[in-house]
């Protein structure tokens, strides 16, 4: 039978060899941690704390602004120094709590919970508490994710443990190190959100991983695991719904119209360890490698930590590091300061070197098509990219700009070295930026 | 853009660009070489068959075609972009459609058009319309007629005493030449478009690469057959068989490495299946009923115009949608 997968993609090197044998170091806290008030989508946090106040392990920092936005936690113990707009590893700077770490580890952890007599509504209270956001990279609230609008009847919880960005190791160490977290992390979302089947997604270039989670997931009858083809990005949440359920999550929509609801391996562990050890978001898991850093680690990291102890716990960097990215090489953000802090849902620290991250000059578009062919949603990047360069963007939205997810395939891809994500960026915010103002026009 | 840090001891200049921070490696200098290493089979199989001169036609093509573009894009004040290698490959490709012994003087006229006209005026790579080594074709065809149909004697011809193409004995004297022959290439016929083995071999390499997109040859051999086979029926003694049409003329050649041009062909996958099927559609009109025994160059020439139509009426459905992007 021909494996699970979705229409397009591409297949880069994957580089997982550096660290995938590697398991889970605790890096001890720094000297001084920065936590930026707003590490999840949504709205940014309010500070509880003010400066010279004593914190620690678990304590709340800020509080929860409305709906969409989350708690933050001290990861130390210390005192709060300052609060104050620092970098962070989105480019932006943003008001931080910034703490002096001392020696105590006095932990003020919630309760634990029995996860075999919790109720729903104890998990989904207790998944907002602790300050749980989505491990995959969006760093969505997770506990929104568990109350959808009642309208939308949820079939399937779906556990995305493809992992599809090259480099990073993070979720199949904890695949291989924690598969009984995984499952009881899995089950506790079924039992939240009141759903019977749950699923978990695994590329097939980690058999390893599949094979512990299939033995750990053995006596569940409501889990079931998939093997997907190794194919980037296999862990998009539409193509890893499409390969799963073979349903299409329509433009503009998320997988709760087609009753799926996607959770990330990180976050499953997460939500167990708040349940069981009553432990709130204090702790990155992530991987720190590339060609450029001394050693390569899988990492259990305060959160707040700055880049710069993470590098010099790793080794340091190479003379010849020529890119510092946090997330994956194909989706995530080049950092300019090495102070930016850890953040809750930051999954990988790499240091790459020339020969790692070298494009061929830019030229002309050579109307090849295979932009084309490789984007997952089926858009059509060179056109799309044609529209913004010539300021058409009424066209650009017309043709789906809005729609694209920036996973880099196509620029991955292009002969031609078009930055083309670039320009997709450019040419979706400003159509954003157009309609909004139609709206407001209208109303 | 960089910013330089310090981090234990070392200084490093960091690159600040966006995702993603990896790429496959392909550029279009390392396209366009790989497609001129992929004609080198045609042109062993051209040297094999024509003789050691036909290599003066072949430099000589390519040079006035670089020469040209480095000309134009020196006055035109524009960067130059001879390195990528596209002139050199306009230039092999308008000397392989050559008939043997060609004058060198009117190949160095047919580059000169197949650049200037063919592919700068438009803009350069990549904004061109038809494909600039038909484009140099077809200026020959016009202005030396004669000259562009007379064949010289394959050195491996089994009958020595008929120069003609396959295609032209069929058409003018119904003489069918040997499969066989045909495939390996000791009929008459232009420099590279008389040995299919070498035409496949280069074609199949470009398809293993990823340059060319099947689509494009595989529709319109597809289409040769059917529509080949369907007059066939009709009438065998008026009408060759499939296969000869196939290996007949410049059609391999053509559908490998014309057709496939990523400037001048559909960028949708669909838009490929059409274009490939509506160039044989028009090329066994143009040999059957046309007043010329081979119609490939006008045929892709053709459809070339419909390229933006076709890319207009495939566009793919998106992801999840239910109804076309733009409707």
């Amino acid at each position: 039978m021909a494996l699970k997968t979705f229409h397009g993609g591409v297949h880069p090197p994957e580089f997982k060899k550096l660290t995938e044998t590697l398991i889970f170091e605790v890096m001890p806290a720094p000297q001084e941690i920065y936590i930026p008030l707003n590490q999840h989508l949504g709205k940014e946090a309010i500070a509880s704390v003010k400066k010279g106040d004593s914190v620690s392990i678990g304590s709340i920092l800020a509080e929860a602004d409305g709906f969409i936005s989350a708690p933050i936690h001290s990861p130390v113990c210390g005192t709060v120094t300052s609060i104050s707009k620092q970098t962070t590893p989105t480019g932006f700077p943003q008001q931080t709590i910034v703490i002096k770490t001392n020696e105590q580890l006095e932990n003020l952890f919630m309760s634990p919970l029995n996860p075999k007599t919790i109720t729903p509504e104890e998990i989904i209270e207790r998944v907002k508490n602790a300050g749980i956001v989505g491990q995959g990279g969006a760093a969505f609230p997770t506990y929104i994710k568990l109350t959808p609008p009642k309208d939308k009847q949820i079939e399937f919880v779906i556990l995305n443990g493809c992992e599809c960005e090259p480099y990073l190791t993070r979720d199949y160490r904890f695949m291989i190190e924690r598969p009984e977290a995984v499952i009881e992390g899995l089950t506790l979302f079924l039992k939240a959100m009141g759903v019977v089947k749950g699923y978990i997604g695994i590329e097939d270039n980690k058999p390893e991983a599949i094979k512990i989670i299939t033995r750990a997931a053995e006596n569940e009858n409501n889990i079931e695991v998939f093997s997907l083809k190794t194919k980037y990005p296999q862990g998009a949440e539409k193509m890893l719904v499409k390969a799963i359920t073979g349903r299409e999550v329509p433009p503009g929509k998320l997988p709760l119209e087609v009753g799926t609801v996607i959770q990330n391996i990180g976050t499953a562990v997460a939500v167990y360890d708040a349940v069981v050890k009553g432990e709130p978001a204090v702790t990155a898991a992530l991987t720190v490698t590339g060609k450029g850093v001394k050693n390569p680690k899988n990492l259990l990291v305060p959160v707040g930590t700055p880049i710069k102890d993470v590098l010099d716990y790793c080794g340091g960097i190479n003379g010849d590091a020529v890119k510092l990215i946090v997330g994956g090489p194909m989706m995530g953000v080049a950092q300019f300061d090495l102070m930016a802090p850890i953040l809750k849902a930051t999954s990988g620290i790499l240091v790459l070197t020339r020969e790692e991250v070298s494009r061929g000059e830019e030229t002309a578009c050579l109307k090849c098509g295979q932009c084309i062919d490789v984007c997952p949603l089926n858009l059509m990047p060179t056109k799309l990219v044609r529209y913004t360069q010539l300021g058409r963007f009424e066209d650009a939205g017309l043709f789906g700009i809005t729609v694209c997810m920036e996973c880099g395939t196509c620029a991955y891809t292009c002969p031609a070295n078009i930055p083309l994500v670039q320009w997709l960026r450019l040419g979706k915010q400003r159509v954003k930026q157009i309609q909004r103002q139609q709206a407001g026009l209208q109303n | 853009m960089t910013v330089t840090i310090t981090e234990a001891g070392n200084t490093n200049k960091l690159e600040l660009t966006t995702s993603p921070h990896l790429h496959n490696q392909w550029t279009t200098k390392k396209v366009m070489w790989m497609v001129v290493a992929a004609l080198a089979p045609s042109l062993l199989a051209a040297v094999l068959f024509f003789g050691i001169y036909q290599l003066l036609i072949i430099t000589t093509a390519v040079v006035f075609a670089v020469g040209t573009e480095y000309a134009i894009q020196t006055v035109r004040k524009q960067k130059l972009s001879v390195v990528d290698g596209s002139a050199a490959l306009t230039g092999l490709l308008l000397a392989l459609t050559l008939p043997p012994n060609f004058s060198l003087s009117s190949t160095a006229i047919g580059s000169i058009v197949a650049i200037g006209l063919g592919k700068q005026i438009f803009g350069g790579l990549g904004y061109n319309i038809f494909n600039p080594a038909l484009v140099g074709r077809a200026f020959l065809q016009a202005a030396f007629p004669v000259a562009i149909t007379t064949w010289s004697t394959n050195k491996f011809a089994v009958d020595s005493v008929t120069s003609a193409t396959p295609l032209a004995a069929f058409k003018f004297d119904r003489i069918t030449a040997g499969l066989s022959e045909m495939f390996l290439g000791s009929t008459g016929g232009s420099l590279g478009e008389t040995s299919a083995l070498a035409i496949l071999i280069g074609g199949i390499f470009l398809i293993a690469v990823g340059i060319v997109n099947w689509r494009i040859p595989f529709s319109m051999i597809i289409g040769m057959i059917v529509f080949g086979a369907i007059f066939n029926f009709i009438d065998p003694v008026k009408y060759p068989a499939p296969l000869f049409h196939l290996f007949a003329g410049g059609f391999l050649f053509a559908a490998f490495f014309m057709a496939t041009d990523w400037v001048t062909s559909p960028v949708t996958n669909k838009g490929m299946w059409i274009f490939g099927f509506g160039i044989s559609f028009v090329l066994i009109v143009i040999r059957l009923f046309g007043g010329l025994p081979e119609g490939v160059m006008y045929s892709i020439l053709f459809m070339n115009a419909f390229v933006p139509i076709i890319n207009r009426v495939t566009i793919p459905k998106i992801f999840g949608s239910v109804k076309g992007a733009a409707a």
